[in-house]
């Protein structure tokens, strides 16, 4: 059951084989013994996830089934989910029991899925090592001494680790397929507007975008059909026809072109990331893709732009965290600006702080042109480069990281090298162009390679259909930890 | 030196929408505090913002009733300061691109008329209430009000005086009101108005260092923070002193302004797109729409009245303050075209006096349209006296018969003598009577013949067409 296809768990509860409550309790199990040392899971509330699998059985045996209906998902903690506690990683909502329903967790909800738990997180998303929760670190599961990559680090490693059969996640700079990468799984950040933001704490808004986590593309397919969808709630959210994204899945290759930016395999890749990469393309070569060269200049530009961007909307966004209304309060203060500071002070960790700082700074009278308004310019460039290379090719590829997981405290001092993971990934947000990461092999160490695979927009479908026939003729995806610490 | 002052307005008006700005709570008044704020307006995490087109449609409305421009699109923006009452921590505002631009009114101030420009107008968000008494040392926060829907109109520094200010601040609420986009309740704080105030010598070009002054929340307090703060700084300047540009605060009861924060203070607000929302397209279609769904503006109404009734400037002004009063008085005048300055009167003086009286509206008024224009036609066709009209419009107020002025007037027998024959015999028995008198009048004593006509009234209980009894005992005397 721990390694089944989400496909085939439906089969099993669909022909009655395994109740939800079974499967939920499977899975539970699965959690108590290898959560203390992974720490994938903030919360686990097995009595609210056992109500569901209950009404996921009724549904069942009154033959309301659809794909989802009884499995169970992970939901990251940045999801606001009605009587659970949602802490988005940080001690600033350590106590926020949410009295709502995010838009996605409405739509598992009525998809039949059952809530596993809330997975850990890097503090409101800001993070690629899982390292700046308030919750403590998450480990990779293929080495706990390595970090399973952030901000979606607890969702990454659930998967991973088989405590869950999926997960979703949320992307603002990479913080899906980073952590997808690192822990040798699958994941999609959709286009942006693509699924809800509603009731998805906000970290930078034209950027935040949620997506599934899960073993293979097919899986990620079914996860996306419940995920996707316009919501009047959500100003953004893009009102299109729904789509089946398993539609497509087994379309031959042979018409595809594949781009490989000139810049990405110039320098900076790590030479286990290049092989493994390389492999993967030569896979795809053989799946009749053909390969063309193409050049995103702009990119190299898109950590700086998106460290003035990201940060700004977010010292915007994290400003109702002031310990009026909800959330952590300090206990002692002397009038009001003492509350809002010592609040604050107490309830953000170094990274939040440090975004909120830059933040501000950047959206300062007499820096505002300098930095924002000119990096909404190179965010415009960065999209132009995207435009001008998909009228050569289908999809891009690359590496999702330029190395593999890395150790615990390796990059922790240093914000800018932490930064840089995020060097392939964050250009695609600032597009707005959905991207995807699944295991191609493993680097040194024996740690996981993502590839990163780059639609056109709202082209998740072919995206998926050209992950499934990679998946279809390898096995990197089936590998799942072997030497996992039992309790 | 002789002193320029130099005044022009922030107004904030509250737009008319049943829901919030963005989002879908009510924006009624006077609700318990904290019974109207939903998930978006007391912030919590992961709410979004959903921009009511009804607050949009308002704010158009508006701007082609002052010949603005529709900007197309608007940007909404973040206006980023902490306090407990506003709870994202930013307020929703427009900030470089506003929804309306330009555009201008027209002030009646005595018998001249001045044009007063518009700078802009945009939508944004109120904020909630800090209350600061009975809470034990604590402040209370009351977020119904976070989110209702306001449109803020900044005009051009054109007016010279508190005067001027009044009237342009006047002319705006009625404009509101009239469009229906502003309820103008401003106990409630419907329409709010905040004044930038300077001064320099008369004959320069070069504006001084203004003040702006918060919470003007009447006309009177409108008026008298400017002529105190203009007195103020009069006084300053020509002390040798300097103007400190900052923001104050009128004292209604003791009838002054003081320092609320100065320059240095001021926040910095760290504006920038609110990335939550889309930049906000308005068709052409849609303007012509709303431009085509606009009523009579009360410009266009007052020109008529004086082109089409003869009304004077000022009647026409006062019956267009307000369209309720404007359309009642048009409904009379209907049904008495040819007497439209008596309906005018009327509804200014006996109308309006005992709506005030009662503190009621004219749209509540006991008397209809259709029923006054009944009274004011026994008038002009001289049924009865304008004394006995002021005793019959008082029982038609009291709905006696129905508040029918024909049934009143036959019910007290009020109707006036003027059949002529009915007359002719009255005065051939006063002249019988009084021979004396007649010889008197005949010998050229003028004054024996207004004795005649008293002896007339008299005997009629004053009921005599007081017109018909002068020439009928003219013609009888010669």
């Amino acid at each position: 059951m721990l390694n089944a296809s989400l496909k085939q768990l439906a089969h099993q509860l669909a022909a009655r084989k395994i109740s939800s409550i079974e499967l939920t309790e499977i899975f539970l199990e699965r959690i108590k013994t290898l959560n203390k040392d992974l720490n994938a899971f903030i919360t686990v509330n097995e009595e609210m996830s056992l109500d569901q699998a209950r009404a996921a059985d009724k549904m069942i045996s009154s033959g309301q089934v659809q794909p989802l209906t009884g499995i169970p998902v992970a939901q990251k903690d940045i999801f606001c989910a009605k009587g659970w506690l949602t802490t988005c990683g940080s001690k600033m909502l350590s106590n926020f029991v949410s009295p709502y329903d995010a838009t996605i967790i409405e739509r598992f909800n009525q998809a039949g899925a059952v809530i596993i738990g809330k997975t850990n997180m890097d503090e409101f998303a800001m993070g690629s090592s899982n390292e700046t929760s308030y919750y403590g670190p998450v480990k990779n599961p293929w080495d706990i001494s390595a970090v399973p990559g952030g901000s979606s680090g607890g969702s990454a490693c659930a998967v991973a680790a088989r405590m869950a059969p999926a997960a979703t996640a949320t992307d603002t700079g990479g913080s899906i397929r980073q952590p997808a990468a690192l822990c040798g799984i699958s994941g999609i950040k959709p286009t942006y507007g693509l699924v809800s933001r509603y009731g998805m704490i906000a970290f930078a808004s034209s950027l935040d975008q949620a997506g599934p986590m899960a073993k293979s593309a097919e899986d990620l397919a079914l996860l996306m059909n419940v995920m996707a969808g316009f919501d009047a709630r959500d100003s953004t959210s893009m009102q299109r026809q729904t789509e089946d994204y398993s539609r497509d899945l087994e379309k031959p290759l042979d018409r595809l072109r594949i781009g490989l930016p000139k810049e990405y395999f110039a320098k900076g890749m790590n030479h286990d990331v290049a092989s493994a990469v390389e492999a993967a393309i030569a896979e795809y070569r053989k799946l009749g893709a053909t390969i063309v060269e193409v050049s995103l200049p702009n990119t190299k530009l898109s950590i700086p732009v998106y460290y003035v961007l990201a940060p700004a909307e977010a010292s915007s966004n994290l400003s109702r965290f002031d310990g009026v209304r909800y959330g952590y309060r300090a206990p002692q203060y002397s009038d009001l600006e003492d509350m809002y500071k010592k609040t604050r002070a107490q309830g953000f960790g170094a990274e939040v702080k440090r975004r909120i700082l830059i933040g501000t700074y950047v959206l300062s009278h007499g820096y505002y042109d300098a930095y924002y308004l000119q990096a909404q310019k190179l965010r415009r460039l960065i999209a132009n480069d995207f435009t001008e290379a998909f009228k050569q090719c289908d999809v891009i590829m690359g590496p999702t990281t330029p190395a593999v997981a890395f150790d615990f405290g390796e990059k922790s001092d240093d914000p800018i090298q932490m930064y840089l993971s995020d060097i392939y990934t964050s250009a695609t947000n600032l597009a707005g162009l959905p991207g995807m990461s699944i295991p191609v092999g493993f680097g040194d160490k024996n740690r996981p390679v993502g590839l990163h695979i780059v639609g056109n927009y709202f082209r998740e479908a072919q995206m998926l259909n050209i992950a499934h026939q990679y998946q279809q003729v390898t096995d990197w995806h089936l590998r799942a930890p072997e030497r996992l610490p039992v309790a | 030196m002789q002193w320029e002052i130099v005044i022009g307005l922030e107004i904030h008006a509250q737009l008319s929408t049943r829901s919030k700005i963005f989002s879908g709570a009510s924006t009624a008044y006077g609700a318990q505090p904290n019974t109207q704020a939903c998930g978006i307006d007391i912030a919590l995490p992961g709410v979004l913002p959903v921009l009511n087109y009804g607050a949009v449609e308002r704010a158009v409305k508006f701007g082609v009733a002052v010949g603005a421009k529709i900007n197309s699109p608007s940007i909404f923006a973040r206006k980023n300061y902490f306090y407990p009452d506003l709870p994202k921590g930013y307020q929703i505002s427009q900030y470089e691109i506003p929804v309306v631009e330009g555009g201008s009114i027209k002030i009646q101030v005595g018998d001249a008329e001045k044009t007063v420009r518009l700078t802009r107008a945009h939508l944004e968000e109120d904020a909630g209430k800090s209350l600061h008494e009975d809470f034990h040392g604590m402040s209370g926060i009351d977020l119904n009000r976070a989110g209702t829907p306001l449109l803020e109109i900044v005009s051009e520094p054109d007016m010279r005086s508190s005067t001027e200010a009044v009237a342009y601040a006047k002319a705006l609420h009625t404009l509101v009101r009239w469009t229906g986009i502003c309820d103008g309740n401003m106990q409630e704080g419907s329409f709010r108005c905040d004044a930038n105030v300077s001064v320099r010598p008369r004959g320069t070009e070069t504006l001084g260092t203004r003040c702006e002054i918060k919470n003007l929340n009447s006309f009177r307090f409108l008026e008298k923070a400017i002529d105190f703060e203009a007195r103020r700084q009069i006084e300053i300047l020509e002390e040798g002193g300097h103007i400190r540009q900052e923001t104050r605060l009128y004292d209604a009861q003791r009838d002054e302004t003081r320092t609320m924060r100065s320059k240095e203070d001021a926040h910095d607000y760290r504006y920038f797109p609110d990335p939550d929302l889309l930049p906000l397209a308005i068709s052409e279609e849609w303007i012509e729409q709303i431009k085509a769904s606009l009523p009579e503006l009360p410009e266009v109404r007052r020109h008529r009245y004086i082109r089409d009734f003869g009304l004077t400037n000022y009647d026409a002004g006062v019956l267009t303050s307000a369209r309720e009063m404007a359309d009642y008085f048009e409904m009379t005048v209907k049904q008495l075209p040819m007497q439209a300055k008596l309906c005018a009167n009327w509804i200014m003086g006996d109308v309006s006096g005992r709506l005030n009286k009662e503190n009621i509206e004219i749209t509540q008024c006991p008397v209809s349209p259709g029923q006054l224009a009944g009274l004011l036609l026994r008038i002009s066709d001289g049924t009865i006296s304008g004394k006995s009209a002021k005793d019959v419009f008082e029982s038609m107020w009291q709905g006696e018969q129905g508040g029918d002025a024909d049934a009143i007037i036959a019910a007290k027998g009020l109707k006036q003598i003027s059949d002529d024959s009915e007359i002719e015999r009255l005065i051939d028995e006063v002249l019988a009577t009084f021979p004396q008198q007649v010889a008197d009048y005949r010998s050229g004593k003028e004054k024996a013949f207004n004795s005649l006509v008293g002896q007339v009234m008299k005997a009629t209980k004053g009921k005599a067409n007081p017109g018909q009894v002068n020439s009928i005992l003219k013609k009888k005397l010669e």
